[in-house]
């Protein structure tokens, strides 16, 4: 078990530095780079800036320099736990993806919470009652939470509260709360809003998820044993819960391993619409304005939090399937 | 009378052993066609995407206006609902639409009239070419008199007057290839390294696989957003078209490639392939000829499966106005319309074409799940 989770952690640099090279390749491709898009901006808002401090600025920055130079004083400072300075909102990066990184994380546990909270008993009733009303219900759900995009059902969850309520669900803060310090109150104004957005990001993993738990019990439960068992008398419900769903769940775990890094990047396309203080729309404006040490480090994030989520299901998955803990002994 | 039942039984017989040798002659292709046959769902899913397909081919014969014509004087008209009887009979009719410009706020106002505009199937309207290739001015419905042509929005017009129904026919040509093509890459990669991998085997196999992980541990949307904000802004609509469809498969023709891997490993121990070699074909013949026939119902299943989610990937970059760029029109650039959301609540209809992208990737899945439990022959 040891030897299996050290083998995993060996690798995490090597890829670490792969995709540090990737992103920050993918960040200065274009052509430009922060400072044309930024000259061009106050050109067309009329006023305009010296060539000379133009060049001084782009110096200051090191946009001058060659690729691998920037690369390897990037990679410097990300190894002192210096994400690099944010070209468009003159801060540290760090200070900027903080409290954001911290609410994205939130966010997709959050999700990730509901959909097992809500697959995992709906999954199984299906599969006990089989061709129920409710069976065929789920079913339908399941369908349409696997066709429809997560942006479009935040729109329309978004246009049905506003038309028929007045209500506006953006955002993940009452404005009282917004700028205010973390204390109980923000934790609760918190938890007020972020259902809505959890459960729109969680639905198509939770129709998915269902499927997957209906089907796996449904094989169970046709098994000698659990007829055995209740030939002996066991109650139903006991019998359910205590052997076949105890088998049926364990290919579940597998799938954390691609569903949470999914809940991170899902989350930046529900959190642009649904107007939410997380990274993903920070990425998005950073991208957009050519500020490349912020993205590249918002992109190195979401890379590592994949990582870490598949070595979590990993764990988690060595842990309840002793086949795959003995493999390496 | 025993006679009589023993003829009958002889006809049953027969009959029985001529369904057994269809059955037994049959292709795979058959087969899996009389399975498929089977599941209704798929097959009125696969209608629905015949007719999306169709105004894939000739979106102008369904459009009733110009998708590009702006006015704006006539934006937010409401949708005009079609009635289908009149006082003499089963007459096709809008009703007509008034505006009154507020005198507070200065917007037009549209009030749904009395007065009914009539139109028919099969009308001239403006001109147009079916696939590049000869010209025509037929459209499949518009008003009975042509010079009313200003006044038929079936689905209400944009902030820029622009009719919603015409334009969503458009993105409908658009999304819906996006997604085809995507899938077409996908696929050739897909084939062609996984079998590369499967077939021989060693380091090219290693490489392969190494490359597979990485590209499957990326954070797939943050990089998509990353590759498509890195394409220049001044491309022509089709350039950026089809670099799309490139970042669309870069990360898509992984699964396929495992699965084709996966299949290759398994037929490489089959006899019919041992049986094949030893007969001198050359490898090239092996693959083509015995290989990829064997798994190619499963292949055309996965990708069936794999077009929805193109789409809505694709929906979703032009939503984040990262994907498609107007003018191009697709489902993902007319959502862009609806990102405000004080906008919406004032013209819902901008929120059609969510019923497009949902039907779509509905009709794809049901097709793509009856195909692949027909391509099964452990299946039932």
């Amino acid at each position: 078990m040891l030897r299996f989770i050290v083998q995993r952690l060996l690798l995490l640099p090597i890829l670490l530095v792969l995709f540090s090279i990737i992103v920050f390749w993918l960040v200065q491709a274009p052509p430009g780079d922060f400072l044309t898009s930024y000259v061009a901006n106050l050109a067309s808002g009329g006023s305009s800036i010296q060539e000379e401090q133009v060049e001084a600025l782009r110096h200051q920055f090191g946009l001058d320099q060659p690729m691998h130079i920037r690369y390897l004083r990037w990679m410097e400072g990300l190894l002192k736990g210096d994400l690099g300075y944010s070209l468009e909102y003159q801060r540290p990066n760090s200070e900027l993806i903080g409290e954001r990184l911290v609410l994205t994380v939130f966010l997709a546990l959050f999700a990730f919470a509901i959909t097992w909270i809500v697959a995992v008993p709906a999954g199984i009733y299906s599969a006990t009652h089989q061709n129920s009303l409710l069976d065929y219900a789920f079913a339908l759900l399941n369908y349409v939470g696997v066709a429809t995009p997560n942006f479009m059902l935040a729109l329309i969850l978004m246009w049905v509260a506003f038309s028929s309520f007045g209500l506006s669900v953006t955002g993940l803060f009452s404005p009282d709360y917004i700028q205010a310090p973390w204390s109980l109150g923000r934790l609760i104004d918190l938890l007020k809003h972020i259902w809505l957005p959890g459960i729109v990001l969680g639905i198509a993993g939770t129709a998915r998820l269902m499927r997957v738990m209906r089907a796996n019990l449904l094989d169970e439960l046709n098994k000698p044993y659990v007829v055995t068992a209740r030939a002996k008398g066991m109650s139903e419900w006991k019998l359910v819960i205590k052997y076949p769903v105890r088998l049926a769940i364990n290919p579940l775990i597998s799938t954390i391993g691609w569903y949470l890094p999914q809940l991170f990047s899902g989350s930046l396309i529900v959190a642009t619409v649904m107007n939410l203080p997380n990274i993903g729309p920070l990425l998005l404006r950073a991208l957009t304005q050519r500020d490349m040490y912020l993205s590249g480090s918002i992109l190195l994030i979401y890379c590592s939090l994949t990582i870490i989520g598949t070595l979590i299901s990993d764990i988690l998955l060595a842990l309840v399937d002793p086949r795959i803990r003995m493999e390496g002994v | 009378m025993a006679e009589n039942f023993q003829v009958e039984e002889t006809l049953v017989s027969q009959l029985v052993s001529k369904a057994e040798e269809r059955v037994s002659v049959a292709s795979n292709w058959q087969l899996v066609w009389w399975r498929f046959r089977k599941n209704r769902l798929a097959i009125i899913s696969s209608m629905v995407l015949v007719l999306f397909y169709v105004i894939v081919l000739v979106p102008d014969f369904f459009s009733t206006q110009d998708p590009e014509a702006t006015e704006a004087f006539l934006a937010f008209i409401p949708m005009q609902g079609i009635s289908f009887f009149d006082s003499s009979g089963f007459n096709l009719s809008v009703p007509a639409v008034v505006g009154k410009r507020n005198p507070v706020t200065l917007r037009m106002e549209w009030k749904i009239d009395e007065t009914k505009v009539p139109i028919r199937l099969f009308v001239q309207g403006y001109k147009y070419k079916v696939l590049g290739l000869f010209e025509t001015d037929l459209h499949l419905i518009g008003p009975t008199d042509p010079k009313s042509a200003d006044w038929l929005y079936l689905f209400g017009t944009d902030r820029m007057g622009r009719d919603q129904w015409s334009r969503m026919m458009f993105g409908t040509r658009t999304s819906m290839t996006v997604g085809l093509v995507a899938v077409a890459l996908s696929v050739i990669f897909g084939v062609l390294l996984g079998g590369i991998s499967g077939y021989f085997g060693g380091w090219p196999d290693m490489i392969i696989q190494r490359l597979i992980e990485l590209l499957q541990s990326l954070p797939t949307i943050p990089i998509w957003l990353a590759m498509t904000a890195a394409l220049p802004q001044d491309w022509r609509p089709d350039q950026v078209f089809f670099a799309i469809t490139i970042i669309l498969a870069f990360i898509g023709w992984t699964t396929l490639a495992r699965e084709v891997r996966g299949r290759f490993l398994s037929l490489r121990e089959e006899d019919f392939v041992l049986a094949a070699d030893l007969a001198g074909c050359s490898r090239f013949r092996i693959i083509t000829r015995h290989m990829v026939p064997a798994f190619m119902s499963h292949i055309i299943a996965t990708s069936t499966l794999a077009i929805p989610v193109m789409i809505i990937n694709e929906t979703s970059l032009s939503y984040l106005g990262l994907g498609i760029r107007p003018p191009a029109i697709s489902w993902g650039v007319l959502l862009q319309e609806a990102q405000n959301i004080q906008t919406v609540a004032q013209a819902p209809w901008l929120l059609l074409p969510c019923v497009a992208v949902i039907l779509s990737v509905l009709a794809f899945n049901l097709v793509g799940d009856g195909l692949r439990d027909a391509a099964d022959p452990y299946g039932h």
